[in-house]
């Protein structure tokens, strides 16, 4: 048996991809991130070529400047909500995952043989309201709330807002102001362009990609700025959580704009609890022992199962076949390491990148 | 304190892990981080019940400090706004430094309170802030006590 250290985020499930060795945390798709990082520094490039110079002679040099500070500010807020971990919930060891199974045994009582046993749900009451907190079965923990499965990224992120292909990253928690930063920012920066361009025309193609970012951009602030003052998520106000039907009211509102807006935007910077960078033990196996394929044979049908297409709603089902195989991973013994299939090495996972 | 320290480590070589109960999150508050103080069946025979409240009760306050909307992270989150978040790169947010408080009072609890016991409490950290694991070790030399498997009912009250 070879003992050698491991960072955390080579063995962490889900399919994100990581890189300078666990700094960066994204999503597997990054086309169109590439394609939205191409039109931002495509489109100022050819605004402080083109513009610029007569804007500075013409009107005044403090305009190029600022242009070229709220450029800077919006590549770092599109940087950090697609690099950041979004919130991401780590999946519950073998030891959790047995202990709630047998929570919901006792509290489900004999299911008689043929029948579905009841669907897995916990009600907790939050401000005088009752919401239901669903069971994720990839992950074996009942979700908290307000947090959801992002089927792309295949991880249980919290207070899950939407998965974003234009920043290639979920986001969520911990990255929704750099979102609702990075959008405000880029609506500026398009206004800014956009009018200059109108005031002297120098290349058609930056008005043309100026007049489409604007509606699109400026409309998705100002949903996100609407979402914002009514403390919901995408994800909530999608599925019409908290549309007021069956008078369910948003319990996590302070039914105040100003205080709404406080707590999502200048509320408290959320450490990450994935702890990627942390080192861990890895054992490869010299020869084939009984430890590994059992747990890569145990945890395949999970994720066959889980795997759907749905991009932006995540969606929720209840394998048949779950129950078997969580049975097996509540006969194996108490172990203090993880156990996983060999992964690859690091530096496949930058060259993937590439 | 080094020695109470020794018998940590004593403890988990002499001893084997019988259990684990895990300490679930309370959210009728909503989702800030707060943990149920019920007290769990299996430590009846292990701890007294004034101690485990206080604990939780503890780390319940550490963790409401942490995520206190006010006048301190107001400041904050607007001047790591202005300097475009970069600040936070070589700066340790509000939140960082009660996590590192939390986990020294962790350790001292484990050395003061809970190994002395044949506990230990993980940090809740370690299973991304949804439970306060709690392993129960027994003696090796003890004979006839259940390994624990079998007599974890969860029947733990809702």
């Amino acid at each position: 048996m070879i003992t050698r250290k491991v960072r955390k985020w080579e063995k962490l499930p889900g399919k994100n991809t990581f890189c300078c060795d666990g700094r960066v945390m994204m999503a597997r798709q990054k086309g169109v991130f590439y394609l939205t990082l191409f039109l931002i520094v495509g489109t100022c490039s050819l605004f402080f070529a083109f513009e610029c110079p007569y804007l500075a002679v013409h009107l005044s040099p403090a305009i190029p400047v600022f242009a070229a500070l709220l450029f800077l500010f919006v590549i770092a807020m599109l940087l950090r909500t697609s690099f950041s971990d979004p919130g991401v919930l780590p999946r519950a060891l073998p030891e959790e995952a047995t202990f709630i199974e047998m929570e919901i045994e006792a509290a489900n009582g004999n299911v008689p043989a043929g029948q579905r046993p009841p669907p897995r749900i916990r009600n907790v009451q939050i401000n005088n309201q009752i919401v239901k907190l669903k069971y994720c079965y990839t992950c074996k923990i009942f979700r908290p709330p307000r947090a959801s499965h992002c089927s792309i990224c295949d991880n249980c992120v919290d207070r899950f807002d939407h998965h974003c292909p234009w920043v290639g990253n979920c986001v969520g928690k911990r990255n929704y102001r750099y979102f609702y930063m990075f959008t405000l920012s880029l609506s500026l920066l398009t206004i800014y362009i956009f009018t200059f361009d109108i005031v002297h025309v120098s290349t058609v193609l930056e008005v043309l990609v100026c007049f489409f970012t604007l509606w699109s951009v400026v409309g998705l602030t100002g949903f996100h700025t609407y979402l914002i003052s009514l403390n919901q998520t995408t994800n909530e106000d999608i599925k019409g959580s908290w549309s007021g039907k069956n008078r369910v009211q948003n319990p996590y509102s302070h039914k105040n704009i100003f205080k709404n807006c406080c707590e999502v935007l200048c509320g408290p910077a959320f450490p990450s609890v994935l702890d990627r960078r942390g080192l861990m033990q890895e054992d490869s196996p010299a020869s084939s022992t009984s430890a590994a394929p059992s747990s890569s044979s145990s945890s395949n049908p999970m994720s066959q199962t889980m795997k759907t297409t749905a991009p932006l709603i995540p969606n929720e089902h209840t394998p048949d076949d779950a129950k078997p195989s969580i049975a097996a991973s509540a006969e194996k013994s108490d172990s203090p390491k993880e156990e996983d299939p060999p992964t690859p090495q690091p530096w496949v996972a930058l060259i993937k990148l590439i | 304190m080094a020695t109470e320290f020794h018998n940590l480590q004593e403890l988990r070589h002499s001893a084997s892990l019988a259990n684990k109960v895990f300490i679930q999150r309370d959210y009728s508050e909503g989702t800030t981080c707060r943990f149920q103080t019920k007290f769990p069946s299996e430590l009846e025979s292990r701890i007294e019940r004034t101690l485990f409240e206080d604990t939780v009760k503890t780390l319940n306050n550490y963790y409401a400090e942490a995520e206190k909307i006010g006048g301190q992270s107001y400041l904050e989150g607007c001047l790591a706004c202005t300097t475009a978040y970069l600040i936070f790169l070589c700066m340790e947010t509000r939140y960082e430094k009660v996590l590192k408080k939390i986990a020294k009072y962790i350790q001292e609890q484990n050395e003061k309170i809970f190994a002395p016991r044949g506990l230990l409490v993980t940090d809740p950290i370690e299973r991304g802030m949804r439970v306060i694991e709690i392993s129960i070790y027994e003696d090796r030399g003890s004979s006839g006590s259940s390994s624990g498997s079998s007599s974890v009912s969860g029947s733990t009250a809702r």
